[in-house]
């Protein structure tokens, strides 16, 4: 079953007062994402890929082409604001930079408890949702008792980032799109992070979007990869055929420029 | 057998603070032989950048070397560095015989001073005639693939991975013997890196550089170039060995786990799947008694909290640190 459907999807800034330029952010991408499917969009910084996910996550207004989610057009078909609420309940985002996505004013579960307001079947009373948000926290492997009440700077970025994947357990959205969410983290927490995203998967069928320009990572964790570059989609297709038999010139260069653990790169 | 280049003794350096110390370098050994290059690895705050600067040491306060010795081979006799000043190491052997590359090379440039300024100090410095010396630089300018027009530019005109060549070029121009690169490849994409890589091998393959230390927490780039390797963890060696033996089989607890973080695209790695070491790093204010990896181990036993074990040789060419190897098992 077809998640989410983008088809030609273009965008177009326009830059300067007088003479105007116009820069091709993203030209006419189209993919398809399957209900449980984990798929990457891997790419240079400035390919288009954050782009793309603003266009799909309804943060940015498309130049042309559609994005159906559950068969809506998301930018055309949202009209109330019922609607538009049920659409964020349903997609999520996980950014890429976890100091930035929570307000330093504000103790951490703040965010957990908007989640929880946001749902369609409110807990009844305020231990309720306390239960649900101690709940999430638990499968994120984080011990409530650490980050209640807490301030975004008294914890740590992998704690934060574990954060904003409990608000997935508590929300069970249908789409996460992630944007480059472990570039900000050590090594060692980065296989958690992604094991999170994976059970997630497993348990609520829900569909994730990876941005990232990490090959290694997109190859590890999906199912599908799109590589992008200057907006448009040159490869695609299993993370196999694409990183052991690159077709596109771009692709192949990337990969082989990728340092590999087993072995050495041939022309050093 | 290589010759040794350069040796440290259970170097000790603590960042003293008011009251309390960090023990960022806390009883740490090896050595470094002539034509090879050491990739020393490891997460963030484990050290290393440390003890990189202790190799040539450049201490300066609060960073203060408590215990230990370090002695680099000079015309084939040892000195011993570490009871000079940071002074005088200066004026004797950096740029000469010891030169690093510094972890941000591509802003430790001034954007403002045209590179052929730097030459012209190192030039005052060394008191040699400034163009003969902007003349070798134009060479070895090519040698690393920039133009040699580029030395009358200001660093903001060149781009990040052309910067880092500049310093790499800069900074290998009295034919030192021994580099020190401290996350060189870190800041650049993975196209630029492996330019940077090939440079560097050049430089070494044409002896302007006899070794090579390479810092780094990307296991898989260290990989492609280095002989041996060390891995730090909090303050200490706990793994030294030579690189294909360790990646084929790495004996500590903590390298394993390393290892199975990194994600590169290769078949194997999804065979292997990744896995994660609970837990964090200590601080380094008050490590943990005995092995400090104790409290993530999944092997740990009643010793290791208790006693600190030795960097011992378990296998020709590898010494690890960890009792699951010595016979304080049995």
């Amino acid at each position: 079953m077809k998640n989410l459907v983008v088809e030609n999807l273009t965008k177009i800034f326009s830059l300067g007062f007088f003479s105007r330029r116009h820069v091709e952010a993203v030209k006419n991408v189209s993919f398809t994402v399957e209900k449980g499917e984990i798929v990457s969009l891997v790419g240079e910084s400035g390919s288009g890929k954050t782009t793309t996910a603003k266009m799909i996550l309804r943060l940015l207004p498309p130049s042309s082409g559609k994005i159906l989610f559950e068969g809506k057009d998301v930018w055309k078909d949202l009209k109330d604001q019922e609607s538009i609420k049920s659409f964020r309940r349903k997609v999520h985002a996980v950014f890429q930079d976890p100091f930035a996505s929570y307000n330093p004013f504000y103790p951490v579960e703040r965010s957990l408890w908007q989640a929880v307001n946001l749902l369609e079947k409110k807990p009844t009373n305020k231990k309720e949702a306390l239960e649900l948000i101690e709940d999430s926290l638990t499968k994120v492997g984080i011990d409530p008792k650490d980050i209640l009440g807490k301030y975004p700077h008294q914890i740590s970025g992998g704690q934060k980032q574990r954060i904003m994947i409990a608000r997935c357990w508590i929300l069970k959205p249908l789409l996460i799109v992630a944007d480059e969410p472990t570039s900000m983290i050590d090594a060692s927490c980065r296989g958690g992070i992604i094991q999170l995203l994976e059970e997630l998967r497993e348990v609520q069928q829900t569909s994730i979007i990876f941005i990232t320009h990490d090959l290694g990572l997109a190859y590890y964790v999906s199912d599908t990869i799109f590589v992008m570059k200057d907006g448009q989609i040159v490869e695609r297709g299993h993370p196999d055929k694409v990183v052991l038999e690159p077709t596109h010139e771009y692709s192949k260069l990337l990969v082989e420029s990728i340092p590999k653990l087993y072995r050495k790169l041939e022309d050093l | 057998m290589k010759e040794v280049l350069l040796k440290v003794e259970n170097a000790k350096a603590y960042y003293k603070l008011e009251k309390v110390s960090v023990k960022a370098v806390d009883g740490v050994s090896f050595e470094i032989l002539e034509d090879e290059v050491v990739g020393i690895v490891g997460e963030s705050g484990c050290g290393k950048t440390t003890l990189s600067n202790l190799i040539f040491m450049n201490i300066l306060k609060p960073l203060t070397l408590v215990e230990g010795k370090m002695l680099l081979r000079v015309n084939g006799n040892f000195e011993e560095i570490s009871s000079m000043s940071r002074g005088e190491v200066k004026k004797r052997f950096w740029g000469t015989q010891i030169t690093i590359i510094p972890q941000s090379a591509m802003n430790a440039l001034m954007p403002t001073i045209r590179m052929a300024k730097y030459v012209e100090h190192l030039a005052q410095s060394q008191q040699m005639d400034p163009r003969d010396l902007l003349e070798k630089v134009s060479i070895r300018f090519e040698e690393v693939g920039l133009d040699p027009r580029w030395i009358k530019r200001f660093p903001f005109e060149l781009s990040g991975g052309m910067r880092q060549r500049a310093v790499i070029a800069i900074a290998t121009i009295l034919n030192p013997k021994l580099l020190i690169a401290d996350e060189p490849t870190s800041a650049l994409d993975v196209v630029n890196q492996k330019v940077f890589l090939k440079t560097l091998m050049k430089l070494k393959q044409m002896k302007v550089v006899r070794s090579i230390v390479f810092i780094t927490h990307d296991i898989a780039t260290v990989r492609q170039i280095a002989d041996r390797m060390i891995v730090m963890y909090a303050g200490k060696i706990v793994e030294f060995s030579e690189m294909e033996k360790i990646l084929e089989k790495p004996f500590h607890p903590y390298t394993r786990g390393l290892f199975s973080s990194v994600l590169t695209p290769e078949p194997e790695i999804r065979k292997r799947g990744i896995s994660v070491i609970p837990g964090a790093p200590p601080n380094l204010i008050n490590p943990p008694s005995g092995c400090r990896f104790h409290p993530r181990c999944p092997y740990v036993m009643e010793v290791c909290k208790a006693e600190e074990p030795p960097l011992k040789e378990v296998e020709e060419g590898r010494r690890v640190a960890c009792f699951l190897y010595s016979e304080e098992r049995l």
